[in-house]
């Protein structure tokens, strides 16, 4: 079951959306999110939800996936909706009891910030559903790259990502293992109160680190006899090319984000 | 002179306590085209000596020469370890990274070598080891065999003069057993590549140019492998494992009954029918 797992949550299509340079990518993302920032009116969502149903739909990625990746943030959201409901204070008092009440400044707040957090939320996720792992840390470390002049090792960061990627599913597959060995000698992960089974934890993440540790000692000498030494020098197998496409989009998101903050 | 020459080598680990080096007094010459297996049981030293070549370890004492290149001048590491590619045991944990193609091209990323030689470079590689058309696959989705054959192909693609590959079949099953010495042995007579290989598994030494017996550090016996099957009690002396027929043949010898020197089983079966 572990095997099956897919790292990130890229979806694999082919659209223009998905054409499009990493970089670029990384960078309309930027631009959009502040420019979300900008905006005070929910006019302005409106105009940014509009958006991202024309990306979503340019992707070629269906909607119900793409709000499935919004689940895991419906606690976040709910919790900002009913802290600002309650404790926002300002206009005029739609519900009062005993101490507690409600004013419509709060409400306002809060779903104004409910809607800034999905949208949010939305455009990362498109940005990750939409680019490999592997493009998008290409993507950070060209971007990274200019500041390699004051000391920040991009290109050492975008290894490290890698290397990451490349792991995490050797390593569930050895959690999976150890567990099982574990389970076979009498170990129980699944009964007993949180803390009993976070304690029951211990006898699996023991192993595990040790043998990460091993793996690490091993891939670092494997990556030294294959001439590793750093970023320096290096050339790349997959080059990232700009096309024409790459400049209209982000031109276009220029105008649009401008548009939307002077709105 | 030849590819590899190893003048009387000592290698002690820092932090060893005991008394005894990894390595005493080692000479050896590998030429260019052979396949040299090294065979030898655990702590025989045999790892160490791969490292040694590789110039991931440097010796205490002595001097070793690769193309020439005396491994003890740091300027050469790079070009030490360009002409000499390793590959490890354990096939998980030499792959970088997440797709096939990628794990191949990172050594001659490394190198610097143009973008368009490298797509080269991997293509004919993975051909090279069997492994064409699996470009886009990731590591963990392939078997150990061929797992250890995608790193083969990335010691490859960086053009060396001779591959070290320290035992690695051991954490195999027989069916990648066979796929990574068919592939080594291909390598080495239709490629011409040299090929240094540390296994412990007697079998493999059988169609080697030249067998070096290690134990405890030293080198016990150089020679054919037919040489070397001669001298069975002594390698049994030393933890390895003889093959079925070479200890068969050994017993119908001291039976008085005469058989030539044989190494496999099908050489028995010739002998003795």
């Amino acid at each position: 079951m572990l095997k099956d797992i897919t790292i990130g949550q890229y979806i694999a299509r082919d659209s223009i959306v998905h054409a499009l340079d990493a970089r670029i990518k990384i960078i309309i993302t930027t631009i959009l999110i502040i420019a979300l920032f900008t905006i005070d009116t929910f006019s302005g969502f409106g105009f940014f939800s509009a958006f991202i149903l024309v990306v979503i739909l340019l992707s070629k990625i269906s909607l119900k996936k793409v709000l499935k990746g919004l689940k895991p943030i419906l606690i976040l959201v709910l919790f900002t909706l009913v802290i600002h409901v309650f404790l926002t204070k300002g206009g005029e008092v739609l519900w009062a009891w005993k101490f507690i009440s409600i004013e419509s400044e709060g409400v306002y707040t809060g779903f104004f910030m409910v809607s800034r957090i999905f949208i949010l939320i939305l455009f990362t996720s498109l940005l990750t559903l939409t680019t490999s792992p592997l493009q998008l840390t290409d993507g950070i470390e060209y971007i990274l790259s200019p500041l390699k002049r004051f000391g920040v090792p991009a290109s050492e960061l975008s290894m490290m990502m890698t290397i990451a990627l490349r792991f995490i599913p050797t390593l569930l597959e050895e959690a999976d293992k150890i567990m099982k060995a574990q389970q076979a000698r009498g170990a129980d992960f699944e009964s007993g109160n949180l803390i009993q089974r976070a304690k029951s934890l211990i006898p699996l993440l023991v192993p595990l680190f040790i043998s990460a540790f091993r793996r690490a000692d091993d891939l670092a000498l494997a990556m030294e006899s294959r001439c590793y030494r750093g970023g320096e020098g290096r050339t790349r197998l997959h080059e990232l090319e700009f096309k024409y496409y790459d400049f209209i989009a982000l031109i276009i998101i220029i105008i649009l984000a401008v548009a939307v903050s002077f709105y | 002179m030849s590819l590899i020459e190893i003048n009387g080598v000592d290698f002690l680990y820092e932090n060893d306590d005991s008394d005894r080096p990894a390595l005493q007094n080692i000479d050896l010459q590998i030429e260019a085209g052979d396949f040299a297996v090294i065979i030898g049981s655990n702590g025989s030293g045999k790892s160490t000596l791969a490292k040694l070549l590789n110039v991931l370890l440097t010796p205490s004492k002595g001097e070793i020469f690769v193309a020439g290149l005396n491994t003890n001048n740091r300027d050469n590491t790079w070009k030490v370890r360009q002409k000499v590619g390793m590959v490890f045991q354990n096939p998980d944990n030499q792959l970088v990274a997440s797709m096939v193609e990628d794990d191949v091209a990172f050594g001659p990323e490394n190198l610097g070598v143009p973008t368009e030689e490298i797509r080269q470079r991997v293509d004919k590689s993975l051909e090279m080891v069997g492994m064409a058309g699996f470009q886009k696959f990731a590591p963990h989705k392939l078997s150990g065999g061929q797992k250890q054959r995608v790193a083969i192909a990335g010691v490859i693609a960086m053009e060396p003069d001779c591959i070290v590959l320290d035992e690695p079949t051991a954490m195999l099953d027989p069916q990648g057993r066979k796929e990574v010495m068919e592939t080594v042995q291909y390598l080495n007579k239709e490629k011409g590549i040299t090929v240094v290989h540390i296994t412990h598994f007697m079998e493999e030494a059988i169609n080697a140019d030249k067998v070096i017996v290690m134990n405890q550090g030293q080198i016990l016996h150089k020679g054919s492998p037919k040489s070397i099957f001669r001298l069975v009690e002594q390698l049994k002396d030393v933890n390895l494992d003889i093959p079925v027929a070479v200890e068969v043949a050994e017993y119908l010898r001291q039976e008085k009954i005469n058989i030539p020197d044989i190494l496999s089983i099908d050489e028995l079966v010739d002998a003795l029918c």
